[in-house]
C-alpha cells in the first residue's frame, strides 16, 4: 500500500478478506463503464449543463448591471444578445437551462428513494430529453412571437 | 513494514449518523436540494418572462425590473441561483482539480467570483427598484 497523497483517497480505502488494506476502485470509471449508455450520458450531461449555465448567470448579471448603469450600456448589452453569436448562445443556454432543470427534478425524484429500477430510469431519462426539446421550442416560440 | 491499522472503533455508519468530527454532515448536499427546489418555480418564471421581452427598450426593461413583484423574485432568484452555482461548481472543482494548493486556490477564486457577481446583480436590481 503506497502512501496516500490526496485527501480524497482516505475514504477510498477498503480491506481484503485477509485483512490487508486495499485502494477501492473509483466509480463510475471511464475505463470500466460504457459512457455511451443513456444513463451515464445523461448523468455527465447534467454536470456539463450545470457548469454551462453559469455562463447564462453571468449574462444575466451583465444585462442587469447594464440596465442599472444607463441607457447606453443597456443598448450595448442588447446589441450583443441580438447579434448572431448572442442569439445562438442564448438558444443553446435555453436548452441547457431546461435540461438542467428537468434532470434536477429527476434527481429530486431519486432523492425520495424512487425510480431506480432500469425501466423507470430509461422512462424518466427519455422524459427529460423530450421535455427539454419541448420547453426549448416553446420558449423560442414565445420569444419569436413577441419579437415579430 | 507494519500494516496500517484503522484506529477508530466506530463503524462508518455510526460516524455518519453522528455527523462526523466536523458536525457538517449533509449540510452541502441538503442546501443544494433546498436551493434547487426554490429555483424550480423561479427559473420557470424568469425564463418565460425574459422570453417575452427580446426587443425591450431601456425604459421598458427598467420598468419591468423595478416593479416590486419582479424585483423581489429577481433578488430571490439571484440569491438561490448563485448559492446553487457556487455549491455545484465546488463539487466539480473538488472532483477534477488535483493537488491541494490548486484546489483550494480554485475554490477561493470560485467563491469570490460568485459572491461578487451576486452582489453586482443584486445592487443593480435594488438601484433600479428603489
Amino acid at each position: 500500500m503506497s502512501k496516500i497523497t490526496d485527501a480524497r483517497e482516505a475514504v477510498m480505502v477498503g480491506r481484503r478478506s485477509d485483512g490487508t488494506l486495499v485502494r477501492r476502485p473509483l466509480s463510475p470509471h471511464l475505463q470500466a463503464y460504457d459512457m455511451m449508455q443513456m444513463t451515464s450520458a445523461l448523468s455527465i450531461t447534467h454536470r456539463i449543463t450545470g457548469t454551462l449555465w453559469s455562463i447564462g448567470l453571468v449574462f444575466l448579471v451583465w444585462w442587469l448591471v447594464a440596465a442599472a448603469s444607463g441607457e447606453a450600456s443597456f443598448n450595448g448589452a442588447q446589441w450583443f444578445f441580438g447579434s448572431f453569436f448572442g442569439v445562438v448562445g442564448l438558444m443553446g443556454l435555453t436548452a441547457v437551462a431546461w435540461y438542467h432543470t428537468l434532470a434536477g427534478v429527476r434527481h429530486l425524484y431519486w432523492d425520495s428513494g424512487r425510480g431506480f429500477d432500469l425501466p423507470t430510469t430509461y422512462l424518466t431519462g427519455r422524459a427529460v430529453l423530450i421535455g427539454t426539446a419541448a420547453l426549448t421550442a416553446l420558449t423560442w416560440l414565445i420569444m419569436l412571437i413577441t419579437w415579430i | 513494514m507494519a500494516a496500517p491499522t484503522i484506529r477508530s472503533l466506530r463503524s462508518p455508519l455510526g460516524r455518519v449518523r453522528g455527523l462526523g468530527a466536523a458536525k457538517g454532515g449533509t449540510h452541502h448536499w441538503w442546501l443544494q436540494r433546498v436551493t434547487s427546489v426554490a429555483l424550480l418555480p423561479l427559473t420557470i418564471w424568469l425564463v418565460f418572462s425574459l422570453a417575452r421581452m427580446p426587443d425591450a427598450t431601456w425604459q421598458q426593461a427598467t420598468a419591468w425590473i423595478g416593479r416590486p413583484f419582479n424585483a423581489v423574485l429577481l433578488l430571490a432568484f439571484l440569491a438561490a441561483a448563485f448559492h446553487h452555482m457556487a455549491y455545484g461548481l465546488q463539487e466539480v472543482v473538488e472532483d477534477y482539480v488535483r493537488g491541494e494548493l490548486a484546489k483550494v486556490g480554485a475554490l477561493l477564486a470560485l467563491k469570490g467570483a460568485c459572491f461578487l457577481l451576486w452582489l453586482s446583480a443584486t445592487l443593480a436590481v435594488l438601484r433600479i427598484a428603489i
